[in-house]
């Protein structure tokens, strides 16, 4: 039972780290009708921004200070490139999104090395939220923060107490995304600012006409996406790993939540995220394969085809490849992904 | 052939062969292929100061050739592909020296490679020297006379590692986990056949391959492996997949042993921090307190690189290639591979001998545990406070296997 919980736990919480980031990407496509490419290398600046502010001011300002840094990059970089190559139409933005991957990638690998950074997460967050802990007789408990050895360990050796902490980090994680997701519904539904934002989306010309400055209004959205993909990564890269290669993994993980969700909605996309945080999750701890699936339903398998690398393949050894799958699939049968209808 | 052209080569010839006497003071160029990028490369970059940190010992007067020894770097990114091109690059810059180490993918891409090249290129033969591919197979069935191998194989690592186990009566319950390529799916098989041999009461609860080089969450496998109960983690991973795997053990809370092999590699020794005390093993053919002459070397190596040594097979290389080339009276690879073959030198510890049948280094094996420094083993790996403390020594006819080697001699 705990295994369930501790592995649903790690689930949303990447899965939440996926919305992070595909949120910005989903919020952009949506306004600007721009497919940006370089979403992911914002997350990666995010992260060494993170570091580099953090060995001067700390942890928690740096929480604050890296994503402004990046929202303000992607802003310029809206203003000074995407902007010019607008009147050119969709397939100059997204190879000028695409070269700026390979520029940043490159840049950062100039200012902080080929190899993985020590970015650590705060002493703060360093050790568990919780502990679940399960024992043979009493059940199923939990105590906050880390709980003490004895908890942990039987009296009786026949009793079988297992503990599971979760990390502090991943909770901060789940806390954060939710914030965020909530003030994003909050600015677009309930504030001026939302109100023009979602104008501008449908009714550009009106909006304009009305007095609002609609490309700077775009500007701000490309900017402000940027910034939550900046502090997705200086949470990401402090709970998992900083080095150049994390855009290049995730960067085709958020493309599938952003497609699955439906392009450029929100709640698809949160929806998305926390389905394949979870898939992917849990494809590892399983060891089903084809063969025993065959068994199952009473299929009888001769010695030569039960050897099969195919049909012995385990659940746990596909998992990487899942999300694409699905991609693929939503892509035939869904093509405008699970709630492919544009907010508002 | 025209009468001019006959001459030169000739000439060449002579000029080739009068080279061969005049060693001393002469330059030996080697080349090191290996990850310098990516999430392995911290790995690659540390043994590389290893590397340029020896070659100064050992030049000169440092071995019986009296050759300076010099090594360069070159990036594979941890790609067969990458290193065939670093081959050729080498190769195409006049070095007949070749190493490399991490990844048994990448071993057996450039074992092939080399030995297809010196069938070839007759004249312009290289040797390849592994210090740390582990896959049985290099030396087995794929065997290469021009390959020769310091690490220990996978087979004598399980020989001697399951020999241990047999005196862990509280060792009930083992998961296999591993990276999924050679080195990792060797691992699981010799640790299965070993542990079936040795201690079949032992239950083997999982096994598991995970990406090479590409996780960098380990919290899904650790719930997976605290779920089926198991007492004890047997893992070949090195670099980050064994630190990060280390860092999600302590986070959640698994609280079982680790039988490794590259505890002691770049990273591990932070994410093991004080938590792995007294449950984190791993055997290998050297550890952090060798004592004497490797002690100094090690606290030199620290004081100029702030950085770990750990890849002793760096110096028996040099050892056994000076030896080679002072035996052979040469630096032709063709000569010094023929010396190579059987040789034995003293080195750190003790006297080890490259294998004639199957360039096999037989060397003796250490089981380590990972605990407290204190006066008798002092070396604390990026400054932990831990070490690695040698529990049980294995020697070379302990931990010595047979082979199937079947090599095709040059000639």
């Amino acid at each position: 039972m705990e295994f369930f919980i501790i592995s649903t736990l790690n689930g949303i919480s990447y899965g939440l780290l996926l919305f992070m980031l595909s949120s910005g990407l989903t919020l952009i496509f949506s306004m600007m009708g721009v497919l940006n490419f370089a979403h992911a290398s914002f997350y990666m600046l995010g992260a060494y921004f993170g570091y580099s502010v953090s060995q001067v001011l700390g942890f928690w300002p740096a929480l604050v200070v890296a994503p402004l840094l990046v929202g303000a990059l992607g802003a310029v970089f809206e203003r000074y490139c995407l902007r010019r190559v607008h009147k050119f139409g969709h397939v100059p933005e997204l190879l000028i999104t695409f070269g700026l991957t390979y520029v940043v990638l490159e840049l950062v690998q100039l200012v902080w090395g080929r190899i993985a950074i020590e970015f650590k997460p705060p002493m703060e967050l360093q050790g568990p939220a919780f502990t679940l802990i399960n024992d043979a007789v009493s059940g199923l408990r939990m105590v906050w923060g880390a709980a003490s050895p004895e908890m942990c360990s039987a009296a009786d050796a026949a009793v079988r107490v297992v503990c599971s902490p979760f990390p502090a980090t991943r909770g901060f994680m789940v806390l954060v995304a939710l914030t965020m997701l909530v003030s994003i519904w909050l600015l677009l539904t309930r504030t001026r600012v939302g109100l023009v934002i979602q104008a501008a989306l449908t009714h550009p010309d009106a909006v304009e006409a009305l007095g609002h400055n609609v490309p700077r209004v775009l500007m701000m959205v490309f900017g402000a996406g940027a910034a939550l993909a900046g502090l997705a990564g200086v949470i990401g890269g402090s709970t998992f790993l900083t080095e150049p290669s994390m855009a290049a993994t995730v960067g085709s993980i958020i493309f599938v939540v952003v497609v699955v969700g439906g392009m450029g909605s929100l709640s698809g996309a949160f929806l998305a995220s926390l389905l394949i945080g979870t898939i992917q999750t849990f494809a590892v701890a399983f060891d089903y394969t084809l063969l025993g699936a065959l068994q199952q339903v009473g299929v009888a398998v001769g010695s030569s085809l039960s050897s099969n690398t195919l049909l012995t393949m385990k659940l746990s050894q596909v998992a990487p490849i899942l999300p694409y799958l699905f991609l693929v699939l939503i892509l035939i049968f869904r093509p405008k992904g699970l709630l492919g209808n544009r907010e508002g | 052939m025209s009468f001019a052209l006959k001459f030169t080569a000739a000439a060449v010839l002579v000029m080739a062969a009068g080279g061969a006497f005049a060693q001393k003071g002469e330059t030996v160029k080697m080349v090191r292929i290996d990850p310098l990028t990516g999430l392995l490369g911290p790995v690659g970059v540390s043994q590389l100061k290893g590397y340029q940190f020896f070659a100064e010992k050992f030049s000169g007067k440092g071995n019986p050739a009296g050759v300076n020894f010099e090594v360069i770097g070159m990036d594979n990114k941890l790609s067969p592909t990458e290193s065939l091109n670093a081959l050729k690059s080498a190769i195409d810059q006049g070095v007949r020296y070749i190493i490399q180490g991490n990844g048994s993918s990448v071993a057996l891409a450039l074992s092939d490679a080399v030995a297809k090249h010196n069938e070839r290129n007759p004249g312009k033969e290289v040797i390849y020297l592994n210090d740390s591919a582990v896959d049985p197979d290099l030396t087995n069935s794929k065997c290469s006379y021009w390959h020769f191998r310091f690490d220990a194989d996978t087979s004598m690592k399980m020989e001697a590692m399951s020999s241990f186990m047999v005196d862990q009566p509280d060792i009930k319950k083992v998961y296999i986990l591993g990276q999924n390529y050679s080195h990792g799916v060797q691992v699981a098989k010799y640790a299965k056949e070993t542990l079936g041999r040795k201690r079949p009461d032992i239950q083997i609860v999982g096994e598991d391959l995970h990406p090479l080089a590409q996780v960098r969450d380990f919290a899904p496998y650790i719930a997976k492996i605290k779920a089926s109960g198991a007492d004890t983690v047997i893992t070949g991973n090195w670099g980050s997949d064994l630190s990060l795997l280390v860092k999600a053990a302590n986070e959640n809370g698994y609280t079982g042993k680790f039988f490794t092999y590259y505890a002691g590699v770049t990273g591990t020794p932070t994410a093991l921090g004080t938590n792995g005390a007294g449950r984190v093993y791993q055997i290998a053919y050297s550890h952090y307190n060798m004592g004497g002459q490797m002690d100094k070397w090690m606290n030199e190596f620290k004081a100029k690189y702030n950085d770990d040594f750990y890849t002793g097979s760096t110096i028996r290389i040099f050892e056994t290639v000076g030896a080679a080339m002072a035996k052979a009276k040469s630096t032709d690879p063709v000569k010094v591979a023929a010396a190579l073959e059987g040789i034995s030198v003293k080195s750190f510890n003790g006297e080890v001998e490259m294998r004639k049948v199957d360039h096999q280094l037989q060397q003796p094996l250490y089981m380590t545990v990972w605990q407290k420094a204190d006066k008798k083993y002092p070396y604390n790996p990026e400054n932990t406070g831990m070490t690695l403390v040698p529990v049980k020594e294995y020697p070379n006819y302990v931990s010595s296997t047979p082979t199937s080697c079947q090599m095709k001699r040059p000639g």
